[in-house]
């Protein structure tokens, strides 16, 4: 009897908090938010939960699309890799919804995929990445390894004059990659073994004191010395803390982290920081009209005016823009229409610029890198003259080098190898 | 005090009475140099801003420093409206207060859009840093002067080494003269002739400066393989051996490095795991929360440098008995309201307190948000230690070292001399004797579990120096504590110090070798190979109270 009452009650507060969500109107657009809002990532993925509601919010302000108001589910993977293909499945076969914004970590979307593409689901994908995929039903609104890593070498090489190299990174799939290709490159420019350092550190990694000592080491030899980090948020703190307490300035050895943004700043002291760098392609700190725009709102709608805004919200600003305008040209949310229609779609993004989306389903971006200041925010030091194009398959790398993806007709294949002129057939 | 005032003026009267010799062989006043040159400032590029700077620092004016030094700040800017240089600094109203860098007059505060930043960068700043040095190099201050040749040192420029032989002679302080003189000989050995060579490599000796390693090892790589001449033979002999005792030298201190980094991760480990050293080894209880009572401590150092933002100073020493207090509080509540119960369940312990933990992080996310906290370092934990060029200690982990020695000591005291240490021990070894004996064995319990935790609120407090203040905070470090108290033998606080100390010291001896992941897979698969041979640890309990 009691079992019973339990049962029940809980059945309400389950059934009340989805409907808190969505709309009694049958007929709506559903758009899938698939961000981790528990576990270790939820410090970066709540975020991006937040502004794809923000952006619903105001598209159904403005009336919605095609006549229809736009309805958000929103699904909780908890960050739990293999719990990110249960909840897609849940929100392509259950749900039925037209399109979904999620993911953060490469091996969340790698869980992803294989259920997108059975299912035929479209996502966006809002985070810089290593590259080396494109698949049919997703679009990568984050940055390529040719618009993040290989711009912020070039500028470490050719503006700080740096001569030896450190590539540290935690040790899963991103980093691995990132340093292979930029290792390849760094070789190709000439750069001799003993001049390049690899190291890799567990998640959360927080004891730095021997590998900062290693680096210094490695950086007392005469040759200017630069830091490529590919560290991910949470040990990033305790890494530039020992850098400080050991001495090492940016001036001495800069640092050029890829995963260092507004929103993990946040929760730092910064003393420690100031002067290193980061490449993205968005800063907070950028002037333009459409940045002012969106930060005020984001702000209004977060109610908060200390929150910060950073790169992967502006892929998904720039992802749920171009969607909204696919649709309307297609005047349906079929995922095969809006596919097609998607490629060649040009929206303004936040630094004052054009993103275009390619056929190999990447952007086209600015990138910026941006020295850290003390309240948090970067400075713009440089910029690439144009917007640059995300490349799906390193240059750099033996295995994927003639590998290109166009996902227009006729090739319409997402490892097209240029050499043999096939499909590999890999779907993913 | 009159001596130097003395010696002030007398510099600035020679700089004067420099600057105006200057200015009749040029023709153009010192003053009219530095305002043109400042001018160009708002308008030059951040590529060619380096030769601006470096006509700036030729110019003999006693405002030169004062332009260089505000740039290297970041408090140089230029007024939108008039394009006047000055020295902007933010007062506590958030206006911005100016002060012309020509006339040193001060302006009225104004908002950040009317002014401009001049921008920099890092190479910019280090041209900054050794243009400055130069400047400093007569400063009457003793550590100023000290600061400036070791920056010289590292990062030498046009014209410094003409100025320091100038000051070498007459340089009072021992510890300047000796980086004078080593950049004097780097010098020369770069370009003088042999005996010049061999007279500086005499000097060199006995350093240790990374930047004379460089040099003479450069210096070696450029000399012809083979068919040397004699000249060309001795000078090898003589830098070879300079560099064999350098290196000697150098491979010391590192092994040195790394016994104080083993070490100062052992007292981490150690500093985490007392406390489960006491709930699970001394009453054994397996406390899964244990890691959310670290965290709870270092949360509390996040609270204390929120109430008093004005004792950021102190504020390690006042939140080290509150995140006792909380921890150990939260503890007893733990103990009475819910492990009490399950006694001699372990299984069913181990369940509840795992979903205690589960709840405290969520109510800290709840709370605090899921995002990280910013704990700020005091200043007196940040920095290291300079020995020498190539051996320096970081402060904070010297005091986590001591501390941890410290904390560790009086539980022993507690636990061996005080009545209350008495109880624990007979409760722990035979319960029903001690309750015969009226010893209030609930209370006895309730207070131990309370010590265990608020140890563990004291851990966390170090921790917040270390690491990131966040939710997930414990569970980085629980698994690591019930290593160390298992691998050390359970119930005994030396074999946890121990256990913590060897621990650490492997890490930190294997992570240059292997790197750090394979390290601690390696340590963990030697942790449970010794499990296997010794399930007891390394101190096992001997006697009654083993069963």
């Amino acid at each position: 009897m009691k079992l019973k009452k339990l049962l029940a009650a809980s059945s309400i507060i389950v059934s009340s908090l989805v409907t808190q969500f969505s709309y009694a109107d049958e007929d709506t657009i559903k758009v899938g938010v698939l961000h981790s809002l528990s576990g270790t990532m939820a410090i970066s993925e709540t975020t991006l939960k937040d502004t794809v509601l923000m952006m619903i919010e105001e598209q159904n302000k403005k009336g919605g699309l095609l006549g229809k108001k736009l309805e958000p589910v929103v699904v909780d993977p908890a960050s739990n890799w293999p719990l990110f293909a249960e909840k897609t499945r849940e929100l392509l076969a259950k749900e039925k919804v037209d399109v979904i914004f999620g993911c953060w970590t490469s091996v969340s979307r790698k869980s992803v995929l294989p259920v997108i593409e059975e299912l035929n689901g479209l996502m966006f994908y809002p985070v810089q990445y290593e590259g080396e995929e494109s698949s049919k039903n997703v679009f990568y609104t984050g940055a390529a390894p040719n618009q993040q890593a290989i711009p912020a070498v070039d500028y470490l090489m050719n503006d700080i004059g740096a001569e030896r190299w450190v590539l540290l990174g935690t040790d899963y799939v991103y980093p691995r990659t990132t340093n292979k290709i930029l290792e390849a490159y760094l070789k190709a420019k000439g750069v001799k073994e003993e001049d390049i350092m690899i190291n890799y550190t567990p998640f959360g990694h927080s004891d730095w004191q021997g590998i900062v000592s290693d680096v210094k080491k490695f950086g007392s030899t005469g040759k200017k010395t630069a830091v490529v980090s590919t560290v991910n948020g949470d040990a990033n703190i305790p890494f530039y803390k020992e850098l400080g307490n050991q001495g090492i300035s940016a001036e001495d050895i800069p640092v050029v982290a890829f995963s260092v943004g507004e929103e993990e700043l946040s929760g730092f002291d910064t003393a420690p920081l100031v002067g290193h760098l980061a490449a993205w392609n968005y800063f907070q700190s950028v002037e333009s009209e459409e940045n002012e725009a969106f930060i005020a709102s984001w702000k209004e709608y977060i109610g908060d005016d200390k929150r910060v805004t950073n790169d992967p919200m502006e892929a998904t600003y720039i992802g749920f823009k171009m969607w909204a305008k696919a649709v309307e040209k297609v005047q349906t949310t079929d995922v095969d229409a809006v596919e097609q229609a998607l490629i060649g779609v040009a929206v303004p993004n936040l630094t004052g610029g054009i993103a275009v989306m390619n056929a190999n389903h990447h952007l086209s971006k600015p990138v910026l890198i941006g020295e850290i200041q003390e309240d948090g925010q970067f400075e713009v030091v440089w910029e690439t003259p144009d917007t640059v194009i995300g490349d799906a398959w390193s240059d750099f790398l033996p295995s994927s080098k003639n590998l290109i993806s166009d996902w227009t007709a006729p090739v319409s294949c997402g490892n097209f190898d240029v050499t043999t002129a096939k499909c590999s057939g890999q779907n993913f | 005090m009159n001596r130097i005032i003395t010696l002030l003026l007398l510099l600035v009267l020679s700089w004067q009475s420099h600057a105006n010799a200057a200015d009749t062989d040029a023709g153009v006043s010192p003053n009219e140099q530095l305002a043109t040159l400042i001018a160009k400032l708002p308008k030059t590029k951040l590529r060619s801003m380096a030769s601006v700077i470096d006509e700036i620092a030729a110019v003999k004016n006693p405002q030169t420093k004062f332009v260089l030094q505000s740039m290297l700040d970041g408090d140089l800017y230029y007024i939108k409206s008039n394009r006047t240089i000055v020295q902007a600094i933010k007062n506590d109203s958030k206006l911005y207060q100016l002060t012309d860098v020509m006339t040193n007059e001060s302006l009225d505060p104004v908002k950040k859009s009317v002014i401009s930043k001049i921008r920099t960068n890092n190479s910019l700043r280090s041209k900054l840093r050794s243009l400055l040095a130069r400047i400093d190099l007569t400063d009457p201050n003793k550590a100023v002067r000290l600061q400036a040749v070791q920056q010289l040192l590292s990062s030498p420029n046009k014209g410094s080494v003409g100025i320091i032989e100038e000051l070498v002679e007459a340089e009072q302080a021992n510890e300047v003269k000796q980086v004078m003189t080593t950049i004097l000989a780097l010098d020369k050995l770069k370009s003088g002739d042999h005996s010049e060579k061999m007279q500086a490599l005499t000097l060199l000796e006995s350093t240790l400066e990374p930047v004379a390693n460089n040099v003479i090892s450069n210096l070696l790589a450029s000399l012809p393989e083979k068919e040397r001449t004699a000249e060309q033979q001795e000078l090898a002999a003589a830098l070879n051996d300079v560099l064999g005792t350098i290196e000697s030298k150098r491979s010391f201190y590192s092994v040195v490095e790394n016994v104080f980094f083993g070490l100062s991760l052992g007292s981490v480990l150690l500093l985490a795991a007392i406390g489960l050293a006491i709930t699970f080894g001394v009453m054994g209880v397996i406390n899964m929360a244990h890691g959310e009572l670290i965290m709870l401590g270092a949360y509390t150092t996040y609270v204390i440098q929120l109430a008093f933002p004005e004792l950021i100073e102190y504020s390690l020493l006042i939140a080290l008995p509150a995140a006792f207090i909380v921890s150990g509080s939260v503890g007893i509540l733990i103990e009475r309201g819910v492990i009490r119960f399950l006694k001699g369940r372990p299984l069913e312990t181990l369940l509840a307190t795992f979903g205690i933990s589960l709840i405290l992080q969520q109510l800290v996310r709840t709370v605090f948000s899921p995002l990280n906290r910013q704990v700020i370092s005091p200043e007196w934990m940040s920095g290291s230690w300079q020995i020498n060029p190539i051996f320096s200690l970081t402060f904070n982990r010297l005091y986590i070292i001591l501390f941890a020695i410290v904390v560790f000591v009086s539980l022993v005291m507690i636990l061996k001399k005080s009545s209350l240490g008495l109880h624990v021990r007979a409760v722990s070894q035979n319960r029903d004797m001690a309750r015969a004996l009226s010893i209030k064995s609930d209370w006895v319990d309730a207070i131990t579990f309370g010590l265990g935790s608020g140890i563990a609120g004291i851990a966390g407090v170090v921790l917040s120096q270390l690491t990131n203040v966040g939710p997930n905070l414990g569970q980085a470090y629980i698994i690591d504590s019930f290593l160390v108290v298992v691998f050390g033998g359970v119930g005994n606080l030396w074999g946890t110090l121990v256990a913590a100390m060897t621990l650490g010291l492997t890490n930190k001896f294997l992570e240059p070798i292997t790197g750090s992941v394979l390290a601690s897979i390696i340590v963990l698969v030697g942790l449970v190979l010794f499990i296997q041979k010794r399930p007891k640890g390394l101190f096992p309990q001997k006697g009654r109270a083993a069963d």
